[in-house]
């Protein structure tokens, strides 16, 4: 619209030294508080996203097994499924998991997680054999839990027990896979 | 500085300094630094003013309507049977979720009060004028697009308040002559609110309206940029030009306050203000007296006063002129005065809809608040909405898995259970043969196969069964019994 001769004194390039470097001087202020305005109004965002991890993570959840009185004459380990009430987000759902209750070498009740130590697929108890047998990679287990062949590193996980007015409970975990030793994931 | 002999062609670039550092790399390849200069050295006749800082405004609402409504989307599911339970878990459990829920609510309203603000000045200082009237038509249609994404957005939170509200604003579409009924059910997906409105307001809320927003918007920026700021009403061309500033810093630092202030004005009401959620939609409640949000109460109103064979008048003929009339104003009034007091026919029939919207909305409050029944009806809702806020989030409850069977009582069947187990069936399968992703589920399986032809694909599987990973199993045949048996149990 306007001829450009007119535009001349305006133009960034025609400004003085002083005038540039106040401009230049309000450009770091502006910069320097939208980043800090920035960052500030991003920590509701981030705290929204995150919650699922900064979220107070529920006990492990116990499960019935059945009256304890069912397990003495154990022989051989058994195979259960146990429910277990969870939150998932927002809504309260049964999750089903596999354990097997068992005898330790001490003759004690135990109850092992079917999830293979080493890389987590399910272990199955093969009679004809009378040991524990990992589908993924040949891991073989005693019937009390030691390991006794193949790639896991460590025996099956026993997991925490308690009878309760005769019931047989346990605690269902997550244990880290891959490592000799055994530590519980929360 | 001394003038490079690599200077710029004549017209417009300034001389560099000798190009070097990460900025000149990125300037070679880029060249934002003459962007940077196209967008920051923008000129505004007459020099910056505060009235101009409700067009960025608005742009920085946007902003953070998209941010914040992307961030509420981690937790919303678009389906009848969810909406409510996700938006009462974002609310009541997910830290800042209720703040950022209210950032969103009270963004629209604030969106909206910023459009009227915004299109008053336009009108009032004729900047529609002089080539700007695809502007003035572009920023129309962005109001209509705000409006729609007021109007979808209300719904999602599927409550009792914004069922009802949606449920009367889309009767009204049926008012509408031939078509009408026709379009209330592609709204609805179907002749009742439920599921499918869900997921038909969910896709033009987040997807549809937003993207005609993005391009209008795009539009609006472009044709802003292309006419240049209109400058004030009044005053001597030459005398404006000369007072001329840059957008920056001046203007910038303006729009930047306004920016500032906006952010407090939300943080400030979505902190001590959240926004509520009342209980869960339920069309059987009788007794809910449905209102909109504040912004469509005066349209509410105006309705009222419509019934009968004359309400085409009243709910299509005069808003259709008056929108008819406010979209095509810069093609019929073309005289190049700009100045309100120069103008009092369109400056008087603006300020009477205006007043006449403000009174529709101020008489739609008065009247509830002055009927005892409504009044008391609308306090009970209030309240019911307290008490639901009160109450600590219940989760969906999906219900419990069946028991496991109880241990088979036939010793054959129990046998077979163990050789399901042990041959591994059960990894693919599934518990019980209830399938899994891996492979089908069994139950049932006993009345459709007869016992040796399910011995049969046991042993010898046919290629479907192959293909999906289903290896032979040479059972002997008391172990195959005892299988069968088992597989036979399974329902
Ligand atoms: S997962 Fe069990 S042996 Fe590899």
């Amino acid at each position: 619209m306007n001829a450009s001769a007119e535009q001349e004194p305006l133009s960034a390039e025609t400004l003085s030294p002083a005038e540039r470097a106040r401009r230049r001087l309000i450009g770091w202020m502006l910069g320097v508080s939208a980043s800090v305005l920035g960052v500030l109004m991003a920590i509701p965002l981030v705290r929204v996203a995150l919650y699922p991890l900064l979220a107070q993570a529920a006990a492990n959840p116990w499960a019935d097994l059945g009256p304890e009185d069912d397990f003495r004459s154990l022989t051989t380990p058994v195979r259960r499924v146990i429910q277990i009430r969870k939150l998932d987000g927002w809504r309260q759902i049964t999750a089903e998991r596999v354990v097997y209750v068992t005898k330790g070498a001490d003759g004690k009740l135990e109850v092992l997680t079917a999830v293979c130590p080493h890389l987590g697929c399910e272990v199955q108890w093969n009679p004809d054999l009378g040991q524990f047998k990992c589908p993924c990679h040949g891991g073989t287990f005693a019937p009390d839990g030691r390991h006794l062949s193949g790639p896991p590193p460590r025996g099956m996980d026993p997991l925490p027990l308690s009878v309760e007015n005769g019931r047989l409970r346990v605690q269902y975990e997550y244990f880290r896979n891959l490592v000799p030793t055994r530590e519980v994931m929360s | 500085m001394s003038d490079s002999p690599m200077a710029a062609p004549p017209n417009s670039s300034p001389p560099r300094p000798p190009a070097s550092g990460l900025g000149a790399w990125l300037d070679q390849r880029t060249g934002w630094k003459q962007l940077l200069h196209e967008f920051l050295d923008e000129r505004i006749p007459g020099g910056a003013r505060w009235s101009y800082v409700f067009g960025s405004g608005l742009l920085f609402i946007l902003l953070s309507q998209v941010v914040t409504g992307i961030f509420l989307a981690l937790y919303y599911v678009p389906s009848a049977d969810h909406a409510h339970t996700t938006v009462a878990y974002l609310v009541k459990v997910v830290t800042d979720g209720a703040f950022l829920r209210s950032l969103h609510a009270y963004g629209a309203s604030i969106m909206v009060i910023l459009l009227v603000i915004h299109m008053t000045q336009t009108f009032l200082f004729g900047s529609y004028k002089a080539g700007r009237e695809l502007l003035w038509v572009a920023g129309c249609v962005l109001f209509a697009l705000v409006l729609g994404m007021a109007f979808t957005g209300y719904l999602l939170p599927w409550d009792e308040r914004s069922y009802f509200a949606t449920a009367v604003g889309t009767n009204i579409l049926s008012e509408v002559p031939l078509v009408g009924q026709w379009l209330k059910l592609v709204l609805r997906g179907g002749p009742d609110m439920g599921t499918l409105t869900v997921s038909r307001f969910f896709v033009a809320h987040v997807f549809l309206i937003p993207a005609a927003l993005l391009l209008f918007v795009g539009l609006h920026l472009f044709l802003f940029r292309k006419a240049g700021p209109a400058g004030p009403p009044s005053g001597d061309a030459a005398e404006l030009r000369r007072r001329a500033q840059t957008f920056y810093p001046r203007q910038l630092l303006m729009d930047a306050v306004m920016a500032l202030l906006l952010i407090v004005i939300l943080a400030a009401l979505a902190h001590f203000r959240p926004v509520s959620l009342g209980p869960e939609a339920n069309p059987a409640d009788t007794q809910f007296i449905p209102r909109p949000d504040w912004y469509y109460r005066p349209v509410f109103q105006w309705l009222k006063y419509w019934e009968g064979p004359l309400s085409v008048v009243g709910i299509l003929v005069i808003p259709g002129v008056l929108g008819g009339l406010l979209v095509l104003l810069p093609f019929y009034d073309r005289r190049a005065e700009r100045r309100p007091g120069k103008r009092p026919v369109a400056t008087g029939l603006f300020s009477v809809v205006l007043a006449g919207l403000v009174a529709l909305g101020a008489i739609s409050y008065y009247a509830d608040y002055h009927d005892p029944a409504i009044a008391a009806q609308l306090r009970r809702q209030d309240e019911a909405e307290r008490r639901f806020m009160e109450q600590p989030f219940e989760p969906e409850a999906q219900a419990p898995a069946a028991a496991p069977a109880a241990e088979a009582a036939n010793p054959l069947v129990e046998q077979g259970r163990q050789i399901f187990t042990a041959q591994g069936c059960v990894a693919c399968h599934g518990e019980g043969g209830a399938g899994t992703a891996l492979a089908v589920k069994l139950t049932g399986i006993g009345q459709k196969l007869p016992p040796d032809e399910l011995a049969r694909l046991i042993r010898h599987p046919n290629a479907r069964m192959t293909a999906g990973g289903m290896p032979p199993f040479p059972l002997a045949d008391d172990q195959m019994k005892a299988l069968i048996a088992y597989l036979d149990s399974l329902h």
